[in-house]
């Protein structure tokens, strides 16, 4: 799986799919839509500065509330090629995977990288790397049955593979 | 070791004797859930599968509730994709205007749901079910589309936390005070990826409507599904509603338990969550001795708090009395049925009569969908489930999440008001 780097967004705990895409937005479910509204609720700078390949650093439990898959297509949809969090709400974690947007939990990334700084992550060695302070960290891997959901792109292309 | 309640049904569905917390399972599905929001992205998903039509056409349940009646094109629009997807693949539980309710309030009582079940829903509240000993759990679309396609999904084997609950709750407590009382306790991530497990001698005090609530919840607490273990009043329920055989499973005795708490319903007090976490609770008592919180708006209703039990007991506080000046009283039952039987026992003529507005089923203004949108800085009590950020309209509005009795009396003062 290819490295993802771009510049930091950061957030705290406990970011919802509430505000991650208003429900007032679910009438559509065009990606390119959905990501115009992306994060508005609790930074209405988001959409405007996001760039292809940024990445989304957040604390404790990122994604919680409803089952939307409209979030994670949102965000990747606006261009993110990874969230990092300290932890995952989990139907946001297998929406992720579901729909191929890179996710990773770390602690300790989620803690100390900040907004601004560039960020490597290889998803194969499961290293975070903030290129701004020269540290790295290391992510929780992921199992191997959902690494071949990922390799796959997808639940979608994993089933027509004839995997599941 | 042991297993838990939720891991012997999910070993079931999975055909194996024995799973632990952690593993890594596929289970065979007795019923996939989609609404108006998440369908239509499920059904495109499926488009994509190289597979031939849906895994059981009685098997999957399609009600369009979230902004239905249709609010506006787009939602039309959507409703329209799922209409002709029930249609063309011959889907016996699809549920038009006219017969829809709130989802998690329907499938129970069409009888769709019962104790031993392993249901996903493309809807985080679908944990709802955990309440007649099922499991059931919130998934995204693409997992809907798959589960429709092949009648299967994986799932990581939960571990669990355990609820004793003991005594019985004092008049005006119900299920919502007891789960806004253990979310506050134990946090928004308190169970995230866990099983919440609900035993002791008080479940026999909660009624199945104090049970759904608090299952429905579970969610809240990010937990993975709530469950409850069978009793005398779950069978009842089910005989009632359901003609379908039901399987009950009991957690083993040397079952082990990431944590367990002992809650006595009889020290609980009316529980308000105020913005923006449902894990900001205050009791009542604590509330009295703040500042007065003044509100605008009052909602009874969701598929948290919209059954039959709810409205009559805000109908009880509600009767012979009018709601503040200014306040708007939006009252939704959940379905169709308890719409009727809410009208046949008076208590829409009392809602009406105390000067609230009474809705077609729908989830309208939980979500911020429509039907009861709040402007800048305002402020309602609701018996929904979230009070995040922006949830029910302007950002800066705030929701404070409550029982139908905490609601009806705070509809009554203006102000957030013991029951």
């Amino acid at each position: 799986m290819e490295n993802a780097k771009g510049t930091v967004f950061k957030y705290g705990d406990n970011v919802d799919t509430d505000v991650i895409i208003p429900a007032r937005y679910l009438n559509s479910s065009d990606p390119a839509e959905l990501a115009q509204h992306c994060m508005e609720d609790i930074d209405t700078e988001f959409v405007k500065k996001v760039k292809k390949g940024d990445i989304i650093v957040a604390d404790k439990n990122f994604g919680c509330g409803s089952s939307r898959e409209h979030a994670p297509i949102a965000i990747k949809a606006s261009g993110v090629s990874c969230v990092i969090a300290e932890t995952f709400a989990r139907i946001f974690y297998r929406n992720s995977i579901n729909i191929g947007l890179p996710i990773m939990e770390c602690a300790e990334a989620a803690k100390e990288i900040k907004a601004g700084d560039e960020v490597e992550v290889d998803f194969d060695g499961g290293i975070i790397k903030d290129l701004t302070t020269g540290k790295e960290y290391k992510g929780q891997a992921f199992p191997p049955f959902m690494q071949k959901i990922i390799a796959a792109q997808g639940l979608v292309n994993y089933i027509n593979e004839g995997q599941a | 070791m042991g297993m838990t309640m939720t891991q012997k049904i999910l070993a079931a569905a999975a055909g194996l004797d024995h799973v632990e917390a952690g593993q890594l399972i596929e289970a065979k599905l007795s019923l996939v859930l989609g609404n108006d929001i998440t369908s239509p992205v499920a059904i495109k998903e499926m488009a994509k599968m190289k597979t031939e039509g849906v895994f059981d056409k009685d098997k999957i349940a399609l009600v369009p509730d979230h902004f239905v009646p249709n609010k506006d094109i787009k939602s039309a629009e959507h409703c329209k994709c799922v209409r002709e997807f029930a249609k063309e693949h011959d889907i016996t539980n699809y549920f038009e205007v006219g017969q829809m309710g709130i989802e998690h309030a329907l499938l129970p009582e069409k009888g769709l749901t019962v104790a031993g079940d392993v249901i996903i829903g493309a809807d985080s509240h679908t944990c709802t079910y955990g309440a007649l000993g099922a499991f059931s759990t919130g998934v995204g679309s693409t997992d809907m589309a798959a589960g429709m396609a092949t009648g299967k999904a994986w799932f990581k084997v939960p571990s669990a936390i355990r609820f004793n609950l003991t005594g019985k709750p004092a008049k005006h407590i119900s299920g919502k005070d007891v789960i806004l009382h253990i979310i506050g306790m134990i946090g928004v991530d308190g169970a995230l990826y866990k099983s919440m497990e609900f035993t002791g001698d008080g479940i026999a005090n909660l009624s199945m409507d104090d049970r759904f609530t608090i299952a429905n919840m579970a969610i809240e607490a990010g937990g993975k599904n709530g469950i409850f273990p069978v009793d005398d009043k779950t069978i009842e329920y089910m005989k009632e509603h359901s003609d379908r055989a039901y399987t009950v499973y009991e957690a083993d005795a040397d079952a082990v338990y990431d944590a367990e708490y002992t809650i006595d319903l009889s020290t609980l007090e009316s529980t308000v969550s105020f913005p923006h976490l449902p894990e900001n609770t205050h009791t009542i008592s604590e509330i009295e001795a703040m500042d007065e919180i003044r509100i605008d708006q009052v909602v009874i209703g969701s598929c948290t708090n919209g059954r039959i039990q709810d409205l009559r007991q805000a109908a009880e506080i509600l009767k012979g009395k009018k709601v503040a000046e200014g306040m708007r009283l939006i009252v939704i039952p959940a379905t169709q049925a308890i719409y009727l039987q809410a009208m046949e026992e008076g208590l829409l003529k009392t809602f009406i009569e105390a000067g609230g507005v009474v809705s077609t089923p729908t989830c309208g203004p939980c979500l911020g969908g429509y039907m009861g949108i709040l402007a800048e800085g305002e402020r309602c009590v609701s018996t929904t489930n979230r009070n995040f950020v922006g949830r029910m309209g302007h950002v800066t509005s705030e929701i404070y999440l409550a029982s139908p009795t905490l609601a009806a009396a705070s509809a009554i003062a203006g102000k957030i008001a013991r029951p």
